[in-house]
């Protein structure tokens, strides 16, 4: 085997997309020497790159606050935590301003002032890419992480992974690592989510980390039949017909999802944007360029035209659920580990329902730029000795089987597997305990096939871990939805169709042979008990403050 | 998925090998990079954003198009005006403004849907470049 290339830093930074690069931005600004290592392009790779997306950006008018938090805490079912809010919206504020003036990025200019409510992807992270290089960070594009590296007293050391385009391995050494990782969209196919196949949560997992939120994780999007283009928004000004012409009643973008899913198992289901006006239509070309591509390259006018549509999976890329953050710096409950991001669970800030855009978006830069500040401080807290500790990989499926190497098992074999457990509308979309039962049992059965026999090595190991990440998403995902015993955020159980509120607590899964489920600790903190709350400062409360409440 | 890299255009700066988040390009012997792993591209469009030469088409299609798709058609699709196009509408490349500065979008309808009472008739296949595509995308 080639002699891995060996960096040594203070903060290593593992991820390429928006929380990545504010991580390693905010980490560098405050003295720490950071690596970010990109399992495809920083600039290019990520949900985020390829699309438009809305940000939560809000001006710092208390109006305006107020009803910009009130406006989804009962889609989330009220699992959020106001303070967080409060903070996210802050951040995100100064985090988009920064954007504009030291990143120069070209926001709109409507009645002469800048609009900074949504940025377009390509252009976005190509300016942070800029921003990061500026700032002194050592970029490793094309170099996915395969496992974290662990010290004796079980604190995360580093991490050690591929470089894909000089097919060798490598290993980082750090005092404290960022996860920006991603959701998991299970390769279904969704528009840049390829990379996103839930590796961080994996590597977490296995230094034990918590998850929480993993029940909300049924985000489906809509696109054109056979195309990745999944840009639900749009769709509100779509009328949704049947294979014979007629209308889809109670389709629609927003609520009338499930409505499509059910269409669709049984027949095709077509749209026209029938109710964009010709000023609306030019502005949806303004807004959302690449939208169009795929309309104006396969010469449908989709205003005028009908075109058959299918629903993607966006797992927990655009559902809420990710590792468990302990402390408002974005750590995670094992020494040194910070998360960001979809990585991170977003029910801080949405509780059960994110969608695309907007919380994530200023969840991105806010938990990244803490992440980032709190890992180069918990480096310096180290000092210099921290990469002379032992460190050891701590990968262990699709990695170090526990077996001997089953030939027979590919990873194509695994993803299509899990796939075929978590793609289907009336297992994961359309909920009941009677689907959802023989589906888990179904995915432990892959899981102790992959635990046993799963191995790759080189540029294969690549693509056996994310085959691994897949298989325990699914099985955090499915194992928290089986638990929560009512429909509440975008979890919505056939079985048990109400909201109870004996269930208004976040839920927390873990574990990896065997999962387990717990509530957390933790109580949201909604409009009511924010406001009894008066007005509690932010600084210095550290791990006590996500206690307060409880 | 990526289906054209343009021998003619292609100006050999191995960008396209640089950005793609999925590593889907090799270099090639002649410089002009090769499709090494179509399978492996998640047609985001990226490559055709940053490649300065506008060498590069994406078939809007999740799967490989068939070889006789008017979607492998490099002439066609020069002629369309497609090659580039991705890139024009960003404003990205020298004495363009970048589309950033005028992305503002519609405002989204609160409302949902009216029943729609009037049924037209269902037009899948298009004009121009898109007359066989149809087909192929309900294949």
């Amino acid at each position: 085997m080639t002699r891995p290339l060996e960096l040594t830093t203070d903060v290593l930074v593992i991820g390429g997309g928006p929380a990545a690069t504010w991580a390693a931005l905010k980490a560098a600004q405050a003295g720490a020497d950071v690596v970010l290592a990109d399992k495809g392009y920083c600039g290019t790779s990520g949900a985020a790159a390829s699309a438009g997306t809305g940000i939560w950006y809000v001006e710092p008018d208390p109006e305006a606050r107020e009803k910009a938090m009130a406006s989804r805490e009962a889609l989330g079912g009220y699992l959020a935590d106001r303070r967080w809010m409060v903070r996210v919206l802050d951040q995100t504020y100064a985090g988009v301003n920064e954007l504009a003036t030291a990143g120069r990025y070209p926001f709109p200019i409507v009645d002469g002032r800048p609009l900074r409510r949504g940025v377009q992807g390509p252009e976005y992270m190509r300016r942070m890419r800029i921003l990061v290089r500026r700032a002194g960070v050592r970029i490793l594009d094309h170099s996915p992480v395969t496992e974290l590296l662990v010290a004796a007293d079980g604190s995360v050391a580093g991490a050690a992974g591929h470089r894909l385009q000089t097919d060798e391995p490598y290993r980082v050494r750090a005092a404290a690592v960022v996860l920006a990782t991603g959701g998991c969209a299970f390769l279904s196919g969704t528009l840049g989510c390829h990379v996103n196949t839930g590796d961080g949560h994996l590597m977490a997992a296995e230094l034990g980390a918590e998850l929480s939120g993993m029940e909300f994780s049924n985000a489906y999007a809509i696109a054109p039949e056979f195309t990745t283009l999944t840009k639900t928004a749009y769709y509100s000004f779509a009328t949704f017909y049947r294979e014979d012409g007629s209308v889809l009643e109670g389709a629609g973008s927003t609520r009338g999802r499930s409505v499509i899913a059910r269409a669709l198992l049984r027949e095709k289901v077509y749209c026209v944007l029938d109710r964009a006006d010709a000023e609306t239509q030019a502005k949806m070309r303004l807004g959302q360029p690449n939208f169009f591509l795929t309309f104006d390259r396969l010469g449908i006018d989709p205003f005028t035209q009908r075109f058959p549509i299918t629903l993607l999976l966006e797992g927990t890329v655009r559902g809420t659920g990710g590792i468990r953050v302990v402390s408002e710096d974005c750590a995670t409950s094992v020494p040194g580990l910070y998360v960001a991001g979809d990585a991170a669970t977003r029910e801080l800030i949405c509780g059960g329902f994110t969608g695309g855009g907007s919380h994530n978006a200023a969840w991105a830069i806010a938990s990244g730029a803490w992440a980032g500040q709190g890992a180069a401080r918990y480096a310096a807290s180290l000092g210099p000795a921290a990469n002379r500790r032992p460190a050891t990989g701590a990968g262990g499926a699709g990695l170090r089987p526990t077996g001997a190497p089953d030939r027979n098992l590919g990873h194509r074999d695994v993803v299509a597997a899990v796939q075929a457990e978590v793609l289907p509308y009336d297992k994961n979309y359309l909920r009941h305990g009677d689907r959802l039962t023989p589906a888990l049992e179904a995915l432990h059965g892959v899981w102790r096939e992959v635990r046993a026999g799963l191995h790759g090595t080189g540029a294969d190991a690549v693509r056996t871990r994310q085959a691994a990440a897949m298989t325990a998403h699914a099985r955090w995902m499915y194992t928290a939805a089986l638990a929560r015993t009512e429909s509440r955020g975008m979890h919505k159980r056939e079985d048990y169709p109400d909201q109870d509120p004996a269930w208004r607590h976040r839920l927390l899964v873990g574990g990896l042979d065997e999962p387990w489920t717990r509530p957390d600790e933790v109580a949201p903190v909604g409009p009511e008990e924010f406001a009894a709350l008066g007005s509690p400062g932010l600084a210095g409360t550290s791990g006590a403050y996500l206690r307060a409440a409880s | 998925m990526i289906e054209i890299v343009s021998r003619e255009r292609c100006i050999a700066c191995d960008r396209c090998v640089e950005v793609c988040p999925r590593n889907v390009f090799d270099r090639g012997a002649d410089g002009v990079p090769v499709i090494a792993r179509q399978a492996d591209c998640q047609t985001c469009f990226m490559c055709e954003a940053y490649c300065p030469a506008d060498a590069l088409f994406v078939a809007p299609l999740a799967h490989p198009a068939r070889p006789d798709s008017p979607l492998r058609d490099e002439d066609r699709l020069a002629a369309a005006g497609l090659l580039g196009s991705y890139r024009r509408e960003i404003g990205w490349g020298r004495g363009r403004t970048p589309g950033a500065r005028f992305a503002v979008g519609p405002e989204l309808p609160a409302t949902p849907p009216p029943i729609v009472t009037t049924v037209t008739t269902r037009t899948e296949i298009g004009e121009g470049i898109g007359d066989t595509i149809s087909e192929e995308v309900t294949r």
